[in-house]
């Protein structure tokens, strides 16, 4: 029989890799319709617990990302779903090519899990920090590019892309990140979540920049400025009706993001909208430069990605 | 004449250069070469079913070699996956026959055409056969191009380690790349003793006698522990006289008439 999952408690800080490994063995003993390819990571990725629950459901291929990614497709042409899991700098650079040709390409049902994403990697500097992934995944037709606010919605997100038949990308954070969302969330793959109402300005946020940007919601409510605050968690295909509720229905957008502002989230936001709700908009993000190492907690303020940044955004849009 | 191989193998060039002709490009050189194989693996020894091409239990295999593709059109037409004027189509507008394999053609068990990724998406078949415990095979060819590939090698690592005796590949060494001879490019080296130092079975073969081609393969099948790679002595080329061995005729070209005339008359002699 299979056990209840059990969620985080909201409010507490939780590394969303911790999430992957408790839905991961969650999941195991739910179905046994998929298996986790790992390239010697899963201790990074946040993997390990199923790796010691279920050693018979982990495909291993040690340090050779490019060889995974194309054996995903031929794993998936027997029926089964892979869960492919690396750092976002492998899974989503070096083996590229292999995500686009061998899995996208031929529609494959491959789900590819990446930690390692953004500042939020921290200490281990610019190379590890891949700032570039919905970039390089969002230009690939026909793939759906999810990036989850918190450990609770990942866990449903999860399982949701295990019932969605084709190609998926999916963040996995690393670091603590304030839960945001309790277990009546309803995550559903396109749809953005408004989590705050608010008439002036609209702050579209995913992943670690959802909970920074119900701060920055807080704090302008003390300045007499309303925020709404919406959780984009699938960047693509993205909620074109929320994305023309934003702009329609208040006075600007702040899109924010752990990623480089070229071609990333926000971008898509305002491709979005300059075709169908031309609106004002700001972007917080990383500004077309390289990472640094440093605390999870330091680099926000560093590279303006932070709930200040968020603030100063939004202030400047109602004025 | 559907029992003879090597008839079969003579449609499958035929029917190649045709479609080639039509589009007025692709890779002829490539495609001849490996003719014989495709007839062996498709008319002889792979468990398939036209009539059902996604059917989980097949036997599968992969063109890692993408740009040799008019040959594996060609033979899956003549096997019954779609009418062999269909195969002819080749590059054309408008046709699922795209210049390189796309899944979507039925009997396409891989994209390829970005060469090196094939014998990892074989790989990756033959791992969830044997998670599955299903008995299929899977083979792969691989072309000079792909040897030079480090996906390959990973993947070839990999397949050692794991010991996949499912696993097959048959390398078209036909010793002529893109722009010159393997030899002033990449020497590949002794290809066998490399790849037997990661575990594999190798074996030796003639790439055009049918006969050896078959035996390889069921040797294959004996071998336990391992995958096995078979090591093809072939001619670029092969079948027409003024295509065998000449850079050229690896492509893409544009065959003029007379060429395609000439061509024909010479594999209907054969």
């Amino acid at each position: 029989m299979m056990s209840e999952l059990s969620y985080f408690e909201k409010g507490k800080e939780v590394s969303v890799r911790e999430a992957f490994g408790r839905i991961l063995v969650h999941e195991a003993g739910a179905r046994n319709d998929w298996v986790l390819l790992d390239a010697d990571v899963a201790g990074g990725t946040g993997a390990k617990p199923l790796v010691g629950a279920h050693p018979d459901r982990v495909m291993q291929f040690g340090i050779a990302e490019q060889n995974m990614m194309a054996a995903a497709a031929g794993v998936a042409d027997t029926g089964l779903i892979p869960v492919v899991s690396t750092f976002a700098a492998f899974g989503c650079m070096r083996a590229h090519e292999q995500f686009r040709t061998a899995i996208a390409y031929a529609g494959r049902n491959v789900k590819l899990c990446c930690s390692h994403i953004g500042l939020d990697v921290g200490p281990d500097g610019a190379t590890a920090q891949m700032l570039e992934d919905f970039a390089t995944m969002r230009a690939i037709p026909d793939v759906t590019v999810i990036s989850p606010a918190d450990a609770n919605e990942f866990m449903q997100a999860f399982k949701a892309i295990l019932d969605h038949e084709g190609p998926v990308y999916m963040r996995i954070g690393r670091s603590p990140t304030p839960v945001v969302y309790g277990a009546d969330h309803d995550f559903k793959i396109g749809k953005a979540h408004r989590l705050r109402e608010g008439k002036d300005v609209t702050v579209v946020a995913t992943g670690v920049m959802v909970a920074r940007a119900l701060e920055a919601a807080k704090t302008l409510e003390g300045e007499g400025i309303s925020v709404r605050v919406v959780n984009l968690a699938t960047i693509k295909p993205i909620d074109v009706e929320e994305m023309v509720a934003a702009a329609t229905e208040t006075k600007g957008i702040v899109t924010a993001e752990d990623h480089n502002i070229m071609a990333g989230m926000g971008s898509a936001v305002a491709e979005c909208l300059a075709e169908h709700a031309p609106a004002r908009m700001k972007f917080v993000g990383v500004k077309d430069r390289f990472g640094k190492s440093g605390e999870h907690n330091e680099l926000p303020a560093m590279f303006e990605i932070d709930a200040a940044a968020i603030v100063k955004a939004c202030r400047a849009l109602v004025k | 004449m559907r029992n003879d191989l090597n008839e079969i193998a003579r449609q499958i060039r035929v029917t190649s250069l045709e479609a080639i002709y039509k589009a007025r490009s692709g890779h002829p050189g490539g495609s001849l070469s490996i003719a014989d194989m495709l007839a062996v693996l498709y008319f002889d020894v792979m468990n398939v079913d036209p009539a059902n091409p996604g059917w989980l239990d097949r036997d599968r295999f992969v063109l890692s070699k993408g740009h040799a593709c008019p040959a594996l059109y060609a033979a899956l037409a003549h096997r019954g996956y779609f009418p062999v004027e269909e195969a002819k189509t080749l590059r054309q507008i408008g046709s699922i026959m795209e210049g390189h394999p796309d899944f979507r053609i039925p009997g396409v068990d891989a994209p390829s055409g970005s060469l090196g990724m094939g014998l990892s998406q074989g790989l990756g078949m033959a791992m969830g056969a044997k998670h599955l415990g299903k008995p299929f095979r899977t083979h792969v060819i691989v072309g000079d191009g792909d040897m030079q590939e480090g996906n390959t090698w990973e993947a070839i690592m990999s397949a050692g380690f794991k010991g996949m005796d499912n696993l097959v590949v048959i390398y078209d060494g036909n010793k002529l790349q893109g722009d010159a001879p393997v030899e002033t490019q990449l020497s590949l080296g002794d290809v066998a003793a490399k790849v037997s130092s990661f575990g594999w079975h190798t074996v030796a073969i003639d790439g055009h006698d049918t006969v050896a081609i078959k035996a390889a393969l069921e040797e294959a099948k004996t071998v336990k522990g391992k995958p096995t790679f078979i090591v093809a002595d072939t001619v670029k080329g092969k079948g027409v006289s003024f295509m065998e061995g000449v850079l050229y005729w690896h492509g893409s070209v544009t065959m003029k008439d007379q060429e395609l005339a000439d061509a024909l008359k010479e594999l209907e002699a054969a």
